[in-house]
């Protein structure tokens, strides 16, 4: 099949990839493609020329992008492309006209966005074509699966993983050979593989982004898993809010299924595997693991006491692997190209690479893959292309509601899992928001804080209580009725909910309050002390707090 | 009032002739009436009739053999499931980091106060419901309004009043570039 | 049956390995503050008063929740840990409306014993004071949000001892609630067996037995006029 799909391609001297997920969908992405074709058309070069719909680039905030592969030249990369530019993209590649109107809107190849990335689990995002199964075949998919299946036991895949040193990319980074090795383990007649498609934090996309353009290689990722520690049931769990995700996973897995790489006897061996999609309804809590449980099961998706553990029993009592989805995305690139290839990539401690969400005042946001370790310098300035409107940077939040900020002094500091713990922050599962001088801090502590308050279950006091407290209190710091006695009280409360809740969400609820009041508590104390907000955000109304409760 | 008395409806609980409850039935079904499956068949009801209305929700109860406070419990938990009738125009604002970074708490002010109308709260008239969200993950787009099913990106208050304004009067909607989300692509066969 | 050793409070103990650390630290006579857990109930972890230090963890483990381990080494009551236990019952107070003058259980209340142990004598948060109704719709009982905890125990019995699941917990966060069937009013959900199990569980005043709270125990003495009024000038004087 990949042969028959490559020999397909080379008819075509030139092909042009159009991105279509979801953000260059929003800028108009399917009427440039729609105007490709018909230029295409209306020129006669169906068969030299082909549009393809293919998955994200990154940089979203330029979109619509057009990349054209033309036979025995670079690629090229193009931006801002609507459906008036789009014919003119055919006059240049097609016709060899010069077409200066395309000057600008061209992206240079050594352009640092892309320059300074290592694409290890993206490779294939942006060239294939994410509802073709040919197309993910044709560039090698599957061939890991293939692999495992015909010379590798379930041991042997699940010390590779360990070898290959790769940590789990929801947040904690828990080893996943390790995971996998318990799961494999764990006495239990049924076993399941779940994915985390439940990407809460806001500002995060990296699951979404995978999941919309390269689906084949998630699925290949589970069933591998599936195979490593015996389960012959996955289930994938997609946030509600992305359907063009669950659609396009779900036409790959029936895609799949008929060509018997999912399903019963995969590949003629005796390994079954089946994968269903279950879809989030709105509620960040679940992208924790027991609380993802309990919703895969149909219930209130509220968190349960550990142990056990889903590794000893998840679904339904039986042992359950569960992963995020970027985690799966890994897997078929240290099949093929072998653990000691990633493992090169990345920090001792810290394999491979990582894929974030940046966004916030930078001037090219979008979706990047670094290799872990780099400097954050590297990301905001380089990839970045530094802040917007040349405003001074003020400081990066990672890891969302449950990470913190992390200022300029430490922009020299290599991220990985540890740094960023130790900076009070977290890798979780990876956004990325940039801000300069205009953002308020104890302002974004407070959002977050509203965040995590409207986000938590109900179930254990601390989290339920607490968080509406420091919200409260927080309000008070932004509209200048705070006393510093509020503030004490502000720390204490950190602590406590911090050490005290049961799950995730509640013990990391507190790190965007922790982190800031660490390295920006003058700003604290100036809207306590001042009445005055450093980065004119907060407005000094005292008015009452509207804190809703039904 | 939720009589909720099973003698009621000795059937099935459903209006015989609502063809909304298809929709529901192919989901049950589908399911094999597994208890498990509620959030699905929940899921289901909520697109065939916009929200969850309390006969639907008995009715699922029914079908899957669960108790109705289960139900009502699972139903409320979710944010994705409404209990009210929604407005016949729906405006969901992005708040995620990116979209808050770029304040879009003013979008959220300006159309509260230009529509008369709260935060996850429908008008009085039925026409409008403002709703939040966390996050659609188009950060790169921030601010980001969802009106129409169109994703909007890269809004102020004003256009965005504007764009509201001028399809609640019932002008075209100012195609600004976006495209529905819906029709992004046809069903597989 | 198979035994561990653990140390709690630097006393060594042995404890059964299927027992809970609340059961090694009850069975030593140590008085660790509970309310969610309820012996007879499954375990639900969340109140998280029963919260203990483990060395060699970085967190706090819920005492209720945890299996023992061999060669375990538990603190109960840290400095630490009874500033947390006292700040989670401030929260509680802080939550709802828990006005002990006027409470049916004042005196025989969980939450009021709790925070007299542990000494709290002031609440120094925000009192959120929600708009929240009660329920007397049931002929028997009666439900007052105002003075609930949110610990589950009322929907764990009705559902793991009566087998009813009457109640159930709805929404999330703050917002959460004890509810009857589809959030009706308890009288008339038909699934209710009347048992009166959820009221013997509550740890606080917020289900109680009708006929037992303050207005109800008022005197009627005008009723003598009325009778009399009746019977021997035939006027019946609404008041």
């Amino acid at each position: 099949m990949a042969q028959s799909e490559l020999d397909r391609q080379k008819q075509f001297r030139c092909r042009m990839l159009v991105c279509a997920s979801t953000p260059c969908i929003s800028s108009g992405a399917l009427a440039v493609e729609e105007a490709l074709k018909k230029a295409v058309e209306a020129e006669g070069l169906q068969t030299e020329i082909e549009t393809v719909a293919t998955g994200c680039l990154g940089p979203c905030s330029r979109g619509p992008l057009v990349t054209v592969q033309y036979e025995g030249q670079p690629d090229v990369a193009y931006e801002g492309v609507t459906v008036e530019i789009a014919p003119f993209l055919l006059a240049k590649h097609a016709k060899g006209l010069l077409v200066p109107e395309l000057d600008n809107k061209a992206i240079p190849a050594d352009w640092p966005f892309f320059a300074k990335q290592k694409k290890l689990v993206l490779a294939e995002s942006g060239t294939v074509d994410p509802e073709k199964l040919e197309s993910y075949v044709a560039r090698g998919g599957y061939s890991a699966l293939g692999q495992t299946l015909r010379e590798m036991t379930p041991e042997e895949v699940c010390n590779e993983m360990v070898k290959s040193g790769l940590r789990g990319r929801g947040g904690a980074g828990f080893p996943t050979g390790l995971k996998w090795n318990m799961v494999r383990k764990a006495p239990g007649e049924r076993k399941y593989v779940v994915a985390n498609g439940d990407e809460g934090d806001p500002g995060a996309y990296m699951d979404r982004t995978l999941m919309e353009s390269d689906p084949h290689r998630v699925l290949e990722g589970m069933a591998i898993a599936g195979f490593a520690v015996g389960a012959d049931q996955g289930y994938i769990y997609v946030r509600g809010e992305y359907p063009l995700a669950a659609k396009r996973l779900e036409k790959a897995i029936r895609q799949a299924e008929r060509k018997g790489l999912l399903g019963s006897r995969i590949l003629d061996s005796n390994f079954n595997f089946r994968i269903d999609i279950r879809m989030g309804a709105g509620a960040f809590v679940c992208g924790e693991e027991t609380a993802l449980m309990q919703s895969i099961m149909g219930r209130r998706g509220q968190p349960v006491p550990r142990p056990p553990y889903p590794a000893n029993r998840g679904l339904w009592g039986g042992p359950t692997l569960i992963n995020n989805v970027e985690t799966f995305g890994n897997i078929t690139t240290i099949i093929t190209k072998g653990a000691t290839f990633y493992a090169a990539y990345g920090t001792e401690k810290s394999k491979g690479a990582k894929i974030f969400a940046l966004a916030g005042k930078v001037n090219n946001t979008g979706l990047i893959e670094v290799t872990i370790g780099i400097t954050l310098r590297e990301i905001v300035f380089d990839i970045g292309g530094g802040i917007r409107g040349g405003r001074p940077f003020k400081a990066a939040q990672t890891g969302g509601p449950s990470g913190g900020c992390i200022p300029s002094e430490y922009l020299v500091t290599p991220i990985d899992y540890e740094t960023l713990q130790r900076l009070g922050s977290i890798m979780g599962s990876g956004g990325l928001i940039v801000m300069d001088d205009q953002s308020c801090m104890p302002d974004v502590a407070k959002f977050f804080m509203e965040f995590c308050m409207d986000e938590s279950c109900g179930k254990c006091g601390p989290c339920r209580g607490g968080t509406v407290q420091m919200h409260r209190i927080l309000g008070k710091i932004t509209n200048g009725s705070a006393t510093m006695e509020d503030l004490s009280k502000l720390e204490e409360l950190c602590i406590m909910v911090k050490e005290t809740s049961l799950c995730g969400l509640g013990m990391t609820a507190p790190n965007p309050i922790y982190s800031t009041l660490r390295y920006f508590r003058d700003e604290y104390e100036a809207h306590i002390r001042d009445h005055h907000c450093p980065a004119g955000v907060c407005q000094f109304t005292e008015k009452p707090l509207r804190i809703a409760v039904a | 009032m939720p009589e909720a008395s099973p003698k009621k409806d000795a059937g099935n609980g459903k209006p015989a002739a609502d063809p909304r409850y298809k929709g529901i039935d192919r989901v049950l079904k589908r399911q094999q009436y597994k208890q498990d499956a509620l959030i699905e068949v929940l899921t289901a009801a909520q697109e065939a009739f916009g929200y969850l209305p309390e006969e639907v929700m008995i009715y699922i109860a029914r079908q899957l053999k669960l108790p109705f406070s289960w139900v009502y419990g699972v139903a409320t938990f979710y944010h994705f499931f409404s209990l009210k009738p929604q407005g016949k125009h729906n405006a969901i604002v992005c708040l995620g980091t990116a979209c808050y970074v770029g304040r879009a708490n003013e979008i959220v002010d300006a159309i509260s106060k230009e529509f008369n109308v709260d935060p996850g709260q429908t008008t009085p008239d039925g026409e409008l419901t403002l709703t939040t969200t966390r996050c659609l993950g188009c950060c790169g787009l921030a601010p980001v309004v969802v009106f129409e099913n169109q994703v909007l990106g890269k809004e102020s208050p004003d256009t965005t009043v504007d764009k509201i304004r001028s399809v609640l009067s019932g002008a075209a909607p100012a195609a600004t570039g976006a495209t529905r989300v819906e029709q992004e692509e046809p069903l597989p066969a | 049956m198979s035994v561990v050793t653990l140390t709690i409070n630097d006393k060594l103990v042995s404890a059964p390995r299927t027992a809970t650390l609340l059961d090694a630290i009850q069975d030593q006579g140590i008085d660790v503050p509970t309310l969610c857990h309820l012996k007879g109930l499954s375990e639900r972890g969340g109140c998280r008063l029963c919260v203990v230090e483990v060395e060699g963890s970085p967190r706090l483990a819920a005492s209720c929740v945890t299996p023992v381990a061999e060669g375990m080494v538990i603190r109960t009551h840290t400095e630490k840990i009874i500033k947390y236990r006292r700040q989670m019952i401030e929260l509680l107070l802080a939550e709802r409306n828990h006005v002990c003058a006027v409470c049916v259980q004042n005196g025989n209340c969980e939450l009021q014993t709790l925070a007299a142990k542990l000494g709290v004598t002031s609440v120094r948060y925000d009192y959120i004071c929600p708009d929240l109704p009660m329920d007397a719709s049931h002929e028997r009982f009666v439900m007052d949000h105002n003075r609930c905890v949110l610990c589950g125990r009322c929907n764990r019995v009705c559902d793991e001892v009566e087998g009813a699941h009457t109640l159930d917990m709805a929404g999330r966060g703050i917002h959460s609630k004890v509810i009857a069937g589809m959030n009706q009013p308890w009288g008339t959900s038909r699934s209710c067996t009347s048992c009166g199990k959820c009221v013997q569980v509550c740890p606080t005043g917020a289900l109680f037995k009708k006929g037992s709270t303050a207005a109800e125990m008022k005197k009627q003495h005008d009723f003598l006029l009325w009778i009399l009024d009746g019977r021997e000038k035939k006027i019946w004087r609404w008041s």
